[in-house]
């Protein structure tokens, strides 16, 4: 009798996997050419990116013009960017009119700053504490010695009228986040606190600024500010629209704070009442160390807004990096169709690398505080 | 005795006085400083010869506004002026809104595309607009590009209907005939009777559950009614088509260049903002929504239409609102091209002529602080209609 039964007794062979289920195929055929429409929009994309790219590079590169001592080459090839413009200015958008001879104190301040907010912004760096309190007390004042003058110790006083370019837009961000950070955080704590007095003059003044433009606080600073007070002091043109920075910048502030101190747990605040701790020491020591890590990349974002923001304050007679740019697009030597186009394109790249830098730093932390928090 | 004394030093560290002193001192402090504000005020205004009413309101203006949707002339007064920038900011946030709004849910349904090629567009797209300066994006598109282009003798031109050149953009203007009444009364007709359809489907869904193809019916009936009056009535419109005459072009529709250029700038800044709010909103309703769509049978369309973005709305609507109010707080930044907006005009030339800076700035505060207060309590009153009901 014929056996039934069938025992398999060697395996059998090994085959290699589809050829579309894994590996960049497979990838292409998922995300690329999953239906016709899909292949339509990959085969439109793939089209424009081969017609562009190539003459966006040529401009770029290839055609360009990189050294020139006036604007005679730019003009006569027109079809390539003009870096040669931006060479030669390149003192004059760092600096704007600060004398040549002094302008190692701008480098001075600068290497300081950078140096300390990579301290700030460095999760792990030791000794954080430290950093703020040398960022947020100490180097104002060393940077307004340094950068003003003082002749005690020698150095010339520069006035803010000659202050300009990249390092004036630093300066006014910077002052800004310094300045408006500890007022955020009292308003914040205003907003929430039990005394309704408090709470009323926070909301007023935070839902007041975020309800109005920029433009019309600068104005005000501007405008304004030198009528409010009594007629001896006449502030600083610089300071006018600083201190239009510092409250606009405020009022978002207090709202990122807000949001901060909101998602800390009822618990917290139990806790420390438990512990026996009042309420300026529940703030400084339990609540505001979780609740400032906790918005730190929201503090970040509105930098970045800060930072594009100190773009308006030419408007009242400041000369930042933009308003640099456009003097020096305006110099006759220089003057040109492509010149404008290249001075906006560089500040372009100028603000996104600046921006997108800060962005990517503040959804790094954000990735890593949602790990510590799960 | 013990408690005695616990008592006597109790009312200095009582919550209650502590607060009523807290808050005393700081109503003192803010009354003493708007008190000192305003004295200083006073005094410097009439130092300097500053008027302080608002009797300047009904005062011969004395300059040009290139762009009024009110008669206006330079015959008007400043009261006029302001009218006339506050409808120009107006115009630009109702021709701006829904621009935005629509060009943001595009890129962002391009970001959530499985398509890799679209999304990485959608992506770059936003990063470039998200980072930077909305004033560096207007400066490029007005300084850069549209005032670089040809005068008006070498217009670009479309079919010789839509011109483009240094002074704007002309359109074609389109002027009612008699026979735009009959147009106008087949479009409401048209509208009536779609929305009745649409409710008799709806009744008869519920009731049998037969579907009724009720877009195809309203499509017809507003393509189709309108059509079929036109083709009897004759052409409702006769197009006024720009013309050069001399060294310009007259006729038509002229959209002045300050205005192509800042109507497009914030609609392309806007729109990244926008796009990742829909991305946000769409990516947190939770696969389970969808995935429950499709076990009960509805395709990707159906289950995005009738199930994701319904609950994506409630999570959009805040913060799109809230982009709604920036174009509007953004379109101040005409200033820096010339758009005769309401900061233009009034806080920059009234401003300037009349020297009124504390009455001009609290008024066009005021108009922008109405606005957006406004806007917080429509959104406060949907939020509390359509917010999750708790459990």
């Amino acid at each position: 009798m014929a056996s039934l039964g069938y025992i398999r007794e060697a395996p059998e062979l090994e085959e290699s996997p589809p050829a579309l289920s894994s590996g960049a195929l497979a990838w292409a055929r998922a995300n690329l050419f999953s239906s016709i429409g899909s292949t339509v929009v990959t085969i439109g994309c793939v089209a424009l990116v081969a017609y562009l790219l190539p003459q966006v590079v040529a401009w770029a590169t290839t055609r360009a013009i990189w050294s020139a001592s006036n604007g005679a080459a730019c003009r006569q090839h027109q079809d390539g960017a003009c870096w040669a413009f931006v060479i030669a200015k390149w003192d004059y958008l760092r600096f704007g009119s600060y004398p040549i001879a002094e302008r190692w104190r701008v480098d001075v301040v600068e290497a300081i700053g950078a140096a300390l907010i990579i301290w700030l912004l460095w999760i792990h760096a030791p000794r954080r504490v430290l950093g703020a309190l040398l960022f947020f007390v100490a180097y104002p004042i060393l940077a307004l010695i340094l950068l003003h003058g003082s002749p005690w110790l020698g150095l010339p006083i520069v006035d803010t009228q000659l202050w300009g370019g990249i390092f004036v837009s630093l300066l006014t961000a910077v002052v800004g986040i310094v300045f408006s950070l500890p007022l955020g955080v009292l308003l914040a704590l205003g907003r929430r606190s039990r005394l309704p007095a408090v709470r009323a003059a926070s909301v007023v003044f935070v839902e007041f600024v975020r309800g109005v433009p920029f433009i019309t606080i600068l104005f005000m600073a501007n405008n304004l500010l030198p009528l409010f007070v009594p007629e001896t002091w006449t502030p600083d043109r610089l300071l006018r629209p600083l201190a239009g920075i510092i409250i606009f910048s405020a009022a978002y502030m207090a709202e990122e704070v807000r949001g901060g101190l909101q998602s800390l747990g009822k618990g917290q605040y139990e806790a420390a009442m438990a512990l026996g701790l009042n309420y300026s020491r529940m703030t400084a020591l339990v609540i505001l160390p979780q609740a400032l890590t906790l918005v730190i990349p929201g503090i970040v974002n509105n930098f970045i807004g800060l930072f594009m923001d100190t773009t308006l304050i030419s408007l009242v007679g400041a000369t930042d990096f933009l308003e640099a740019m456009n003097n020096a697009i305006k110099d006759p030597v220089w003057a040109g169709p492509t010149i404008m186009v290249t001075g906006y394109v560089f500040a372009g790249i100028f603000y996104f690398t600046f921006c997108f830098g800060m962005a990517r730093y503040s959804a790094h932390v954000e990735r890593i505080l949602a790990k510590g928090r799960k | 005795m013990d408690r005695a004394r616990a008592n006597r030093s109790s009312w200095l560290n009582d919550q209650r006085v502590r607060g009523l002193v807290y808050q005393t001192l700081l109503l003192a402090g803010i009354a003493a400083l708007a008190c000192g504000a305003i004295y200083n005020a006073v005094v410097n205004m009439r130092a300097r010869g500053i008027p302080m009413g608002f009797g300047f309101w009904n005062d011969v203006a004395g300059f040009d506004i290139n762009l009024h949707l009110i008669n206006y002339s330079n015959l008007s007064t400043y009261g006029r002026a302001f009218w006339v920038g506050l409808l120009n900011t107006l115009l630009i946030a109702v021709i701006s809104i829904p621009l935005a709004t629509l060009l943001g849910f595009v890129i962002g349904v391009a970001r959530l595309s499985p398509n890799w090629l679209l999304s990485r567009f959608a992506l770059v797209y936003t990063s470039i607009m998200r980072n930077t300066p909305l004033l560096l994006l207007l400066l490029f598109w007005y300084n850069a590009v549209l005032k670089s282009l040809p005068g008006p003798r070498q217009s670009i031109s479309i079919g010789d209907v839509v011109f483009l050149n240094n002074r704007g953009l002309y359109l074609p203007m389109p002027v009612a005939r008699d026979s735009a009444v009959w147009l106008l009364g087949a479009v409401l007709t048209a509208i009536a009777v779609a929305i009745r359809v649409c409710v008799w489907a709806r009744r008869r869904q519920e009731r049998t559950g037969a579907q009724t193809p009720t877009a195809l019916v309203a499509a017809a009936l507003l393509l189709g009614l309108p059509t079929a009056v036109t083709a009897v009535a004759g052409a409702p419109f006769a197009f006024d088509v720009a013309r050069l005459s001399g060294f310009n072009l007259k006729g038509g529709l002229q959209i002045i260049p300050e205005m192509a250029a800042l109507v497009f700038g914030l609609v392309t800044f806007t729109a990244a903002f926008i796009a990742e709010i829909v991305r946000a909103g769409v990516l947190a309703v939770p696969v389970g929504q969808s995935e429950a769509a499709g076990a009960l049978g509805l395709h990707r369309g159906l289950s995005m239409r009738l199930v994701v973005i319904p609950q994506a709305m409630r999570l959009i609507t805040p913060p799109l609102t809230s982009q709604f109010l920036n174009i509007v707080k953004n379109s101040s930044l005409a200033v820096f091209i010339g758009y005769p907006d309401l900061v233009q005009i009034f806080a920059g030339t009234v401003l300037n002529q009349t020297q009124a800076a504390v009455q001009v700035m609290a008024i066009t505060m005021a108009v922008y602080l109405i606005i957006s207060l406004t806007v917080a309590l429509a959104l406060n009153t949907f939020n509390a209609r359509y917010a999750l009901k708790g459990r």
